[in-house]
């Protein structure tokens, strides 16, 4: 949903504070890092403070706090009043999974505002097994909460294999609630989605279809609830413009205080990501190696370097160049002028004949199960 | 239209930014720079002032120019962007 900002950048005007990893669901395409086992030494209310106050001198505008589930830190209030104290627009997003109406409205005097409700599915029999806990109603009775405190409701909707055939009923439940946004979000692979590929990802044919579904009602709803939905981008010629080019505008903090130009950075290798414990938002912005290792133009390599289309989507997702071809620097290999684009087509070709008979067991992210992935399942591109 | 209060809709916040010396409009997990000119005019969006009202004030403010036009052409896309409402 970002605006024009383009014309705006060299600053960080989007902080994300993960706040916690802890969560009471157990979603199996969540795009947290599988080793959020190791990550219980937690910012301190002060150190998110402090945080808030550095990066908003910044020029951060909007704050997002996320997770895990954010509802866990007993000092989200806390948070909330000082993030408003100094003029941001604080996005709470949330299972709801913590919440209740008492809550929600607190949260509305401590000046949150937006709330952001995931759910997984359109019924509680999806909704509950895919997050492992029975939510649905108490998401239900959040999202009317939410709605009644006056809050802009934003919807949030990850979409993959098995929740992608319910994408009418999904946009339907949305109007029902009286949403004014709604995200519906093709899985990104990274983190535990990525452990579970096999499963999740849909197939080109459910792709199209769901694609239909959502531009047939982004007009019929038009000017009452607006629908964005993004495309899922394996299969796609073009790699998405991740975070909008790396150390850009986005500024994501970890529960454990590292600073990431995205939040799925951590999973890239030979970086050292600096932490705020340690290291000013200035400092880490404008000086440390990771923000500067891929930002602007000049670390790329062909065939990114000399495209016309730098420029555009910046090369794609670092992450995903990483993760397919061990590269971190080379394109992104769902553009189809990188040399693994066709190794990519194939692997995905594969998945998507056998996925349709896969059903479980879905690996849920839960600590134990943490504990026992602690490495990025790898697609067997050729190269490996 | 000239004779209506415009205001903002609750889904949008307007603020001045000083690191960007400009006026934005934050909405959920999104923002928007606005230009000098709309900056101007959006600050006297109040929903207590009449567009009429509006379009003196920025003439008496930057004399010398007939801004009706604009101004029009401005409130017409931002009420289609969902900014305001009459
Ligand atoms: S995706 Fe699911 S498991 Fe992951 S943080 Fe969100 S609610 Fe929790
Ligand atoms: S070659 Fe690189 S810069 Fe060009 S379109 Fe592909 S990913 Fe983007």
């Amino acid at each position: 949903m970002a605006g024009s900002l383009s014309s705006i950048s060299g600053k960080p005007l989007w902080l994300l504070a993960e706040l916690t990893y802890k969560c009471p669901l157990q979603c199996p395409y969540c795009s947290n890092p599988l080793e959020i086992s190791k990550y219980s030494n937690e910012l301190t209310t002060g150190d998110w403070f402090r945080v808030l106050r550095e990066a908003r001198a910044l020029g951060a505008m909007q704050l997002g706090l996320s997770g895990g589930e954010p509802l866990v830190r007993k000092d989200l209030e806390e948070i909330i009043a000082e993030a408003h104290r100094l003029g941001y627009y604080s996005n709470l997003i949330t299972s709801g999974v913590g919440m209740d109406a008492d809550r929600v409205a607190k949260f509305k005097t401590s000046g949150l505002d937006h709330i952001q409700i995931s759910f997984q599915a359109s019924d509680k029999e999806l909704n509950d097994f895919l997050g492992g806990t029975s939510s649905f109603a108490h998401k239900l009775e959040m999202a009317r909460a939410v709605k009644d405190q006056g809050y802009p409701m934003v919807l949030n909707i990850v979409l993959h294999q098995k929740n992608i055939e319910q994408l009418e009923d999904i946009i339907k439940m949305c109007v029902e609630l009286k949403a004014d946004f709604v995200e519906l979000a093709s899985t990104q692979y990274y983190g535990w989605s990525r452990l579970n590929i096999d499963y999740l990802l849909p197939t080109r044919e459910q792709v199209t279809k769901a694609e239909s579904i959502a531009k047939r009602y982004q007009t019929e709803l038009e000017g009452k609830m607006k629908i964005l939905y993004v495309v899922p981008d394996y299969y796609e010629k073009r790699p998405k413009a991740c975070m909008n080019g790396w150390g850009s505008i986005f500024l994501t903090i970890a529960p454990d205080g590292r600073a990431l130009p995205c939040h799925a950075a951590a999973t890239l290798p030979d970086i050292e990501f600096p932490n705020v414990r340690d290291n000013s938002i200035e400092s880490i912005w404008d000086d440390s190696n990771a923000f500067n290792k891929f930002r602007g133009f000049e670390w790329m390599e062909e065939p990114c370097r000399s495209c016309p289309e730098k420029e555009k989507d910046f090369g794609g997702c670092r992450c995903q160049a990483y993760m397919m071809t061990g590269n971190a620097a080379a394109a992104d290999p769902v553009c189809d002028k990188s040399p693994h684009h066709a190794d990519l087509q194939a692997e995905v070709a594969l998945i998507e004949k056998t996925s349709a008979n896969k059903n479980e067991p879905l690996i849920f992210r839960t600590m134990k199960n943490s504990k026992k992935y602690q490495t990025d399942k790898k697609l067997n591109l050729s190269q490996n | 239209m000239i004779n209506q209060m415009p205001s903002l809709s609750s889904m949008y916040r307007f603020q001045w930014e000083e690191a960007q010396s400009s006026y934005v409009l934050l909405y959920p997990e999104g923002m928007v720079k606005l230009s000098r000119t709309a900056g101007e005019i959006l600050k006297r969006v109040t929903g207590k002032t009449t567009v009429k009202q509006l379009v003196s004030d920025l003439e008496t403010e930057f004399p010398g120019s007939d801004l009706e036009p604009d101004v029009l052409n401005f409130l017409t896309e931002a009420e289609k962007n969902g900014w305001i409402s009459f």
